[in-house]
């Protein structure tokens, strides 16, 4: 069943003291996500409920903190975007209604725009290719991919 | 209402023990369906930048086709391809600026005018037949099935698609009119892993293995599914993620819809239950719901 049309992005909030270079990245960052990370207060919720917390460097909670003072390498060091399942748990259980998600992804594409991937055909398994179902392949090429 | 059958690339592939039991389930239960004479694949994963429209062309060309071939409603069986399209839908329903793009780059089409109602199979199911008299239709009830409903990711979230947005239990419900005895477990909306097991295959095993022993506690007879990548995660690999954990059993899985061709009666090839591991399918023949002759 369909519900609402998605809204439009939201302002985002860009403190006034904030490094010229970090600003750039925190805008880079609500361009691509459409979302405002200083709307997030911290709670956790995400990181209690994302599935792959435990690969990454430190939690989606960090993350968004780093992101507010526009500290993307930190992020894209940690792994989070790269480790990202978008699975959505964590944007059906924002209390602040970020749409986490996008913002891990807008992280994902500053590197694989810069003609990065995170994952190789040529060094997939054998028995990957030929078992996984296409939606497995397209699903990961599209998302970790240049 | 007419309606357009969008089946996806794995369905005519990898998953045929998803798509076959299902559209002759449709045809037994009276509900009148074309399947769309041309699409292209949804793209699998709906893409959640701004500025990456590109991504949104492919979904939004199969809204066309049903659009030309005067349908008003498109109706999906993969779970990944309900939650691309039924996206891709409302993104360019509230926001005209996009869709006037998408629109104007596929040059070669009529425009889309937004006018599509995309649905998951289930949604269809309830909506359109009923679990009443679904009931009426079974001729083999699954008496004694302790079946898992797995619903996964992308049947659920984000919340704007999701099939069961009050948690009413839409997949619990059609189990039920099947007869089988549904077992509540505490994992039925997580991420199996989804592609990550290609590209991190230990972190997604891992997630594969809470799914899984999460069914083993609720003392789950079978796993029900309706993805095929979830499938993949936990069915096709089901053998490593068992042998990666101390106290986890295997457990057959099985798809939503093969459990209702054998409800409903259907040719067993249809079911296409060789498709299912070994132990699903001695399962079935244990519970005696299909011959085993036939499997």
């Amino acid at each position: 069943m369909e519900g609402e049309p998605i809204s439009t992005p939201k302002p985002v909030h860009v403190p006034k003291t904030i490094d010229p270079v970090r600003k750039r990245a925190l805008e880079k960052i609500s361009e691509l996500s459409g979302e405002n990370v200083w709307e997030c207060m911290q709670c956790g919720t995400c990181s209690a409920v994302c599935p792959m917390v435990e690969s990454m460097g430190f939690t989606t909670r960090q993350g968004i903190h780093y992101l507010q003072f526009g500290m993307v390498e930190k992020v894209i060091d940690a792994r989070i975007g790269e480790y990202c399942a978008s699975c959505h748990s964590c944007q059906v259980r924002c209390p602040r209604g970020i749409e986490v998600p996008k913002v891990f992804e807008a992280v994902r594409l500053l590197t694989l725009r810069q003609n990065e991937d995170f994952i190789k055909l040529n060094e997939l398994a054998d028995e990957t290719i030929v078992g996984a179902p296409q939606i497995a392949m397209v699903s990961a090429f599209r998302k970790l991919t240049a | 209402m007419k309606i357009a059958y969008y089946p996806g690339c794995t369905m005519k592939t990898k998953a045929a023990n998803l798509e076959l039991a299902a559209v002759e389930a449709l045809n037994v239960l009276g509900v009148e369906f074309t399947e769309l004479e041309r699409w292209n694949c949804c793209g699998a994963v709906f893409s959640l930048a701004e500025d990456d429209l590109i991504h949104h062309v492919a979904p939004v060309r199969n809204l066309i086709r049903a659009q030309q071939e005067g349908c008003e409603t498109v109706v999906t069986i993969c779970s990944q391809c309900y939650n691309t399209l039924a996206r891709a839908n409302l993104l360019v329903r509230g926001d005209e600026e996009k869709l006037d793009t998408i629109n104007r780059f596929m040059d070669e089409e009529p425009d889309y005018d937004g006018g599509i109602e995309v649905v998951h199979y289930l949604t269809l199911l309830r909506d359109q037949v009923g679990w009443d008299a679904l009931k009426e239709k079974v001729v083999q009830p699954l008496d004694g099935l302790k079946v898992a409903p797995f619903y996964g990711c992308t049947l659920l979230r984000p919340d704007e698609v999701s099939i069961d947005p009050l948690n009413e239990g839409i997949l619990e419900d059609f189990l039920c009119a099947l007869g089988a005895e549904v077992v509540p477990f505490s994992a039925a909306t997580e991420c199996c892993g989804s592609y990550q097991m290609l590209a991190h295959p230990e972190e997604g095993m891992q997630r594969a293995a809470k799914v899984i022993g999460s069914a083993n506690r609720a003392g789950a007879e079978a796993l029900v599914l309706s993805c095929p990548l979830c499938e993949y995660n936990l069915g096709s690999r089901q053998p490593e993620v068992v042998a990666m954990g101390e106290d986890l059993e295997e457990v057959p899985t099985l798809y939503f819809t093969q459990l209702l061709g054998i409800a409903l009666g259907l040719e067993s090839d249809l079911c296409r239950l060789d498709l299912a591991g070994r132990a699903a399918r001695d399962l079935l023949t244990e519970k005696n719901f299909v011959a085993a002759a036939t499997v």
